[in-house]
């Protein structure tokens, strides 16, 4: 983004923050060898349950229309009520 | 099966160049000396394979910088496991300090990203930094982050 000693994006190198940036620039450690494979089985582990909530999302889905659909052409809610009224009891 | 497989070796290759560098910035969030810094490589190793999932969707993203955002996360998330130094050049400041320093100073990120990656105003990284560098170059001025209650609450002892 912007060449070492340049801090700002408004304005000059700030001098003051040199010795910061000299503690912060050390070497950098080694990453221990086996850090990328753990973090890629970690990874995939990640994407597997993803993918299986994601599919289980779409189960729950579709059985709620089927329950749906089934519960529709048995009670067929769209057809009108029956008119008469029950007689009130103790009335 | 074969996407998995290239997904796995651009991975390794990234990771092989970036975990380094990255592992360094953790290092220095968690205060850790370099050389054994466990916390950070738990941090990373989550990181990473949060990019990792993500790979696919990456979309012309930096790989790099995806991760750097996770870390960043991740670490804001769990700061408060962090606030006493274990020993790292930023012990004495609090998590956000140290967020904020090493985003900006060492990893060179816009204020205006800074800002937006943190959910803090352009103003507010301004200040904590301006705080963070004045803590480093005279550590008397302000006190550390585990040296008491108004510390603690990011206010200056004196």
């Amino acid at each position: 983004m912007s060449a070492p000693g340049h801090y700002s994006s408004e304005g000059p190198p700030d001098p003051k923050l040199e010795p910061v940036r000299r503690a912060l620039d050390a070497p950098h450690p080694v990453a221990p060898p086996g850090l990328a494979a753990a973090a890629a089985q970690r990874g995939r582990r990640l994407l597997r349950r993803r993918r299986a909530a994601r599919r289980l999302g779409w189960a729950v889905l579709a059985l709620a229309v089927v329950a749906l659909a089934v519960w529709g052409s048995t009670v067929q809610p769209w057809q009108p009520a029956d008119t008469i009224t029950p007689p009130g009891l103790g009335w | 099966m074969v996407l998995e497989r290239r997904r796995a070796r651009e991975f390794e290759a990234f990771a092989a160049g970036a975990a380094g560098r990255l592992l360094h910035a953790a290092a220095l969030l968690t205060t850790e000396p370099r050389d054994a810094c466990p916390a950070a490589e738990r941090l990373l190793t989550r990181a990473l394979a949060r990019t990792y999932a993500a790979w696919d969707a990456l979309r012309g993203e930096d790989p790099y910088d995806r991760t750097r955002a996770e870390l960043t996360a991740l670490f804001a998330r769990t700061a408060w496991r962090y606030r006493r130094s274990r020993g790292g050049v930023l012990g004495r400041l609090t998590p956000q300090e140290r967020l904020v320093l090493v985003l900006r100073v060492r990893e060179e990120v816009a204020e205006e990203r800074t800002a937006a990656g943190l959910g803090l105003s352009e103003e507010r990284v301004r200040a904590i930094l301006a705080r963070a560098v004045a803590r480093m170059r005279h550590p008397a001025a302000g006190a550390g982050p585990a040296s008491g209650p108004a510390a603690r609450l990011g206010m200056a002892a004196r």
